[in-house]
């Protein structure tokens, strides 16, 4: 089945924040941003700003009549910082006026002074100067200390990787006005309508439900509006809240790229052992992670990187240790893989480096040590329904990559300034968020008197196409045409309480509560059946819209037993809920069954290097996956391809740089660069695993949002093997992202220029 | 007053003349479909059709709204997305839902309308439908399922013939009827008058200067150059070729005279910017915004280009585009001179020229350094060289020492190596976003290596220019 919103697309009917039709009146808003990375505010002047036409109102935390406090998890951000600022950017003021063009002239009048204090930007030197933003975790297995005595080889080595800007081609923005009583209407682009809703009560000091946010789509999420969203909506609430207009604020680009976290960056130490034969007995890793300014969603980031410290290898040994350190850059977030892909980084490295010293391939040391049925992950959880192996002997079978190793080997003899590499990167993604008490969700569903069905979850649609699936699992539920039924918009006041649209367990959690709405509503329409007919229920079934009663089809439609139902007076509608079962684990040991499943798979990346220029091409990808049983072949796919993408594009080509001073150099579309159609794989190829999916897996589909990211960290591995073609003794650290400046750099050493 | 039309509709605005298109067409006439991803052209989420009356004759093309000025539409036919539905979705919307190449949308109009526009476009339009949506960047598909879109777009242009063309766009349904008397109405739209105020800016294509300033430009006089005619155009006499200054790139690019004597030409433009900016910047501008890594500028550098500069009639004066150029944004023009046109002799027989550019992303980015050649070369003896480089200066840089030294040389790898050397002498890169210090002198190193390899491959190897130079 195609997205349910492609035509709206194609036709730029979809409506998305900035396409709501403006209320009379409205006011239009931008955020004053702190010039320098840390520092005293010592002036802070609005005269002139305020004085201009059409300027209406400057909010500060002055105003604020509930908290001024955003943080998510830890209580450590201001919504408008007050005297100091921790981060460039960080927002001290919103200027409310006529329009955005009046408010973005009147940011310019504003005099604002600081004291400037000396800036952290990197976090080894934070985690020296103590600077935390919460307590360190470590992961423990078997005994790594005595591992070491046991292991033929030992490597030590250093991993970083940098930050990533989401780069949602839609900027953050809300748009709030006010109702009856002053409650709010909120609409906001964001993956967490409840964070929003929670966010903006506190921050107003009112009760959570006079807030109402509603969203209908966002124009791209990645995670970059799971917990950022927030700042904006609330900003927007506290305007309207407090001059009863209706308040507009939409960050342009460069306020969106300079005022917002992105990907954490990552700077680690490794260290693995191996024995003579190439099995990997212990593997120790410390992560400096780049927290920025505030915890924001830092502590479950970190925590995903230590659940995916060995990515898809069976270690018996291993001590991972993550320490999240503050800086004076913006609060990192959540970025598609959540602190995972700077973790197996961190492994294939590992690997890379032992192989390198070892001159064998790494492809040798990596199958060797994946994860087999049974065998324990570091957390505790013992593997079930392993693919790691399955998906990696398809991948070199049906694909033929010792063949196509033996090939790039001639290549590269055979030509002296174009070079090709290979890479082989398994992954495994587990699937549910990490903190337990979110894996639940709520689903509402009406049914009409009409035989028409409406569906609200607390999925937010954000391209992933969360809602063509959750539609195909009410109308399969119903056994009835796609057309019937209709995805609402997600709305905190039809289904509450939500789990942000995040950790891609979206389809999982909302369609399982979708599920257990409908079920619950063909049970009551089989008694009302069973009532027309005479009969017991249970001989009933819902089939093509007709009644089938003990297996042949009757003259009642889906339309007749709908009326009838309502006649009768038995309710048309259901609140289905969902809690993952299962699933459990202990902080204080750091055991436990975190994962309800994992996803697995398997990619050859293969690039072409011009040694000339340091330009290349990544030629073909070929990717065994792990869908388990595919809800919708089409849309996985286009979740494969883009999160494939994405992590090429982490990994060689987008450069998040901030200087010593914490100000971000790459603050625009035209010094931050992802890829575009040339840069993307000349072809991409992609093989469905047979498996039978997994039970807590909706109808047996397995997520997948994230896990596709993860084969785009082979781009890295790929482009270095390369270079070694070229040049054996390139000084290469392992650094990503490896953008045409370090490939040429590398590629020619020391030489004279 | 301005007046255009927009998809059907004659529109009549008093608005100002520098208020961006997008804004116009998003928030005054309410039209949605036309997205703001990043204002400075990098994303093509704002790509409206511009359709212009060429000798009478309409033409389509993209642009981004966002960097076009209100006034740079007077008298033409603006297409939005919108502009393209009927009751049935067209082929090219049919193409994108059928191979699933949309995810969140909000790029995807932007995409409907190039790849229109392409299906529109003059055979000397972009090569093909890949080329077509160069700059329009998505970051949900990873552009797999936009390319086997984008094969169906390509199957149905080449079932297009070239003759009555807006007629048969109509028929394959790829856009409505009301396209067909779009040509009879544009004609009764008079020119925009010059505004000339005491304060007035000049705007070309804007791809600049709306990057740069738009909230000044907007309350501002301006002078639009970018349709006066009498500044446009490709012309050939005795050897010599003349480019008025309000050329865009893409006219330049797609000249099928000048491709006869620049054979790689369209090669080189396509690391420029992308169709809608090469449909929008002009000549003059790449020049007069005098960045350092101005690609027409490194280009024309190397051609030896005079340019003509045009305060009034009367006052008139010719330069070489190598003086032009006096230090970081500084320029040798007067505050009211306008650059008119440019002239240079075109490559004969025994001159070989040379365009490279490397920037972070190959397409869609600016330079880190870029460079170009042209040798005269007789019985292997270098004649005539002219080497140009950007990004490694304040200036788009004329490397004047360098070009002295081949002049008289045989063409040797003891030569390309000399002549890096003394290039590394004339350059003073710095450290930016664009690169290290030692990275943009590497790539210099390289780009002048490669201008030799590629035009002199049988006098010049790799091996021996690494060995010479170590």
């Amino acid at each position: 089945m195609k997205n349910i919103d492609a035509t709206g697309h194609v036709t730029g009917k979809s409506v998305y924040l900035d396409d709501i039709p403006e209320q009379k009146g409205t006011l239009h808003a931008v955020v004053l941003g702190a010039a320098v990375a840390h520092g005293k505010i010592t002036k802070l002047d609005f005269t002139e700003a305020l004085s201009s036409p059409g300027v209406e109102y400057i909010f500060t935390a002055d105003d604020i009549p509930g908290e001024n406090q955003i943080g998510g998890i830890f209580p450590d951000e201001p919504l408008f910082a007050e005297k100091e600022v921790h981060y460039q950017g960080q927002p001290i003021a919103l200027i409310v006026a006529k329009d955005e063009f009046t408010a973005r002239k009147a940011r310019k009048l504003i005099k604002a002074e600081y004291e400037e204090y000396s800036a952290v930007v990197d976090p080894r030197e934070a985690k020296e100067k103590g600077l935390l933003l919460f307590p360190p975790r470590t992961f423990h297995s078997g005994d790594v200390e005595k591992a070491w005595e046991n292991c033929d080889y030992i490597f030590k080595g250093r991993a970083d990787t940098a930050g990533q800007e989401h780069l949602y081609i839609e900027t953050q923005g809300a748009y709030v006005y006010p109702l009856e009583n002053n409650n709010l209407m909120v609409h906001s682009s964001t993956q967490g309508p409840t964070a929003v809703q929670k966010t903006i009560a506190l921050v107003l000091g009112l009760p959570m439900h006079r807030i109402e946010v509603n969203v209908t789509r966002l124009g791209g999420g990645f995670g970059g509006k799971e917990d950022q969203a927030t700042p904006w909506a609330c900003m927007a609430a506290l305007a309207a809240y407090k001059i009863h207009r209706p308040v507009k604020l939409i960050l342009q680009r460069p306020d969106d790229m300079l005022m917002t976290g992105k990907r954490h960056p990552y700077s680690s130490d490794f260290k693995i052992g191996l024995s003579k034969d190439l099995k990997i007995l212990a593997f120790e890793t410390v992560y400096y992670q780049n927290g920025g300014a505030a915890a924001d969603l830092s502590p479950p980031i970190m925590g995903r990187s230590l659940f995916h410290a060995t990515n898809s290898y069976y270690i018996p040994n291993v001590k991972a240790t993550g320490y999240s350190c503050k800086t004076n850059l913006p609060p990192f977030t959540a970025f598609r893989g959540f602190g995972a892909p700077q973790a197996v980084f961190v492994m294939e490295a590992a690997i890379t480096l032992a192989a390198e010293k070892l001159d064998v391939p790494a492809r040798i040391i990596q199958e060797k040590n994946l994860i087999k049925e049974n065998d324990t992950f570091h957390y505790g959880q013992k593997a079930k329904r392993v693919n790691a192996g399955k998906s990696w002997q398809e991948m070199m079978k049906d694909y033929g990559i010792e063949k196509l190793a033996k090939e790039i080997y001639d290549f590269n003899a055979a030509h002296e300034t174009v070079k090709k590499g290979l890479a082989i990167m398994p992954i495994c993604f587990g699937i549910s968020f990490t903190k337990t008490a979110m894996n639940q969700a709520r689903a509402l569903v009406h049914i009409y008197q009409d035989g028409s069905v409406g569906v609200s979850t607390g999925a937010i649609e954000m391209g992933q196409g969360v809602n063509t699936k959750l539609l195909q699992v009410a109308a399969q539920c119903f056994s009835i045409s796609p057309g019937r039924v209709k995805l609402e918009t997600t709305n905190t006041t039809r289904v509450a309480n939500t789990s942000p649209t995040a950790a891609s367990s979206g389809a999982d959690l909302n369609g399982k509560a979708l599920l257990n709405a409908c079920d619950d509503l063909v049970k009551r329409l089989k008694q009302s059946a069973a009532r027309m007919l005479n009969t017991k229920p249970d001989d009933i079934e819902l089939r093509d819209e007709k009644i089938y009663l003990a297996n042949t089809e009757t003259d009642i439609t889906w339309e007749k037993l709908v009326e009838y139902t309502f006649l009768e007076r038995i309710s048309l509608s259901a609140v289905g809920h969902y809690a993952t079962p299962v699933i459990h684990f202990d902080r204080t040991r750091e055991k436990g069954h975190p994962f309800a499943y994992h996803v697995y798979g398997t990619a050859a990346l293969t690039v072409r290097l011009d040694c000339l220029r340091g330009r290349y091409t990544f030629e073909k990808v070929q990717i065994v996956h792990d869908f388990g049983n595919s809800l919708n072949q089409v849309i996985d796919l286009g979740q494969i391809e883009g999160g494939l993408a994405q992590g090429i594009g982490w990994m060689t080509l987008e450069e998040l740089k901030f200087d010593e001073k914490g100000v971000l150099l790459s603050n625009s579309l035209s010094t931050y660069k992802i890829p575009d159609i040339y840069a993307v794989p000349e072809t991409v190829q992609c093989k469905s695993l047979v498996t039978e999916g997994p039970e807590l897996a909706i109808l047996r589909s397995k997520a997948v949002g994230e896990p596709p990211f993860l084969y785009g960290i082979g781009a890295y591995f790929a482009l270095r093997n390369a270079i070694r073609a070229f040049n054996p003794k390139a000084d290469l650290k392992f650094e990503a992202p490896l953008t045409p400046e370090k490939v040429l750099l590398a590629l020619y050493g020391d030489d004279e220029t | 007053m301005i007046s255009f039309i927009l998809n059907d509709r004659l529109i009549q605005t008093d608005k100002p003349a520098g208020m961006p298109l997008l804004d116009f067409i998003r928030y005054e006439q309410d039209l949605k479909g036309t997205k703001s991803g990043c204002r400075e052209g990098d994303c093509g989420a704002c790509t409206v059709i511009e359709g212009k009356l060429v000798n009478g004759k309409l033409q389509y093309r993209t642009i981004v709204s966002c960097l076009t000025p209100l006034g740079n539409v007077q008298g033409k036919h603006i297409v939005t997305v919108e502009g393209l539905n009927t009751e049935k979705p067209s082929p090219v919307q049919v193409a994108l839902v059928e191979h699933n190449g949309t995810q969140c949308g909000f790029c995807t109009p932007g995409f409907v309308v190039s790849l229109t526009a392409y299906l529109m476009a003059e055979e000397t339009g972009p090569e093909n439908a890949i080329a077509a949506i160069d700059g329009n960047i998505c970051r949900c598909t990873g552009y797999q399922s936009i390319k086997r879109a984008s094969e169906d777009v390509e199957k149905l242009k080449s079932e297009l013939t070239g003759s009555d063309s807006i007629r048969q766009f109509i028929e394959k349904k790829i856009i409505p009827d009301w396209f067909g008397n779009i040509e009879e109405r544009l004609k009764a739209i008079p020119p925009l008058k010059k505004l000339s105020g005491e304060k007035t800016i000049i705007i070309g294509g804007g791809t600049d200067l709306m990057v740069q300033q738009p909230d000044d430009i907007r309350g501002l006089d301006i002078t639009f150059l970018h349709d006066a005619d009498d500044l446009k155009g490709i012309s050939f006499q005795n050897n010599y070729c003349t480019i008025g200054a309000e050329t865009p790139a893409s006219e330049i690019m797609n000249s099928i005279e000048l491709q006869r004597h620049f054979p790689k030409l369209k090669e080189y433009f396509k690391l420029i910017s992308s169709t809608q900016i090469r449909n929008m910047g002009t000549l003059a501008g790449n020049f007069v915004n005098a960045s350092p890594i101005g690609d027409l500028s490194i280009i024309f550098l190397a051609l030896n280009a005079d340019i003509y500069l045009n305060e009034n009639e009367d006052r008139k004066r010719k330069i070489s585009l190598k003086d032009f150029f006096l230090d970081y944004k500084k320029l040798d023009l007067h505050a009211s001179e306008i650059i008119e046109k440019i002239v240079f002799r075109l490559p004969d027989t025994n001159t070989r020229f040379h365009f490279e550019k490397v920037g972070k992303r190959t397409h869609l980015d600016i330079a880190s350094v870029n460079s170009a050649i042209l040798l005269k070369t007789e019985n292997d003896v270098i004649t005539e060289a002219y080497l140009s480089a950007g990004g490694v200066s304040p200036v788009p840089l004329y490397l004047k020492e360098t070009s002295a030294f081949l002049k008289g040389k045989e063409i040797t790898a003891g030569t390309v190596v000399e002549a890096n050397h003394i290039a590394q002498q004339e350059i003073s890169p710095i450290s930016d976003i664009r690169g290290s210090e030692a990275y943009k002198r590497l790539l210099l190193r390289q780009l002048i290596f490669i201008h030799f390899l590629e035009l002199f491959p049988e006098m010049v190897l790799f091996n021996e220019l690494i060995d010479v130079q170590t």
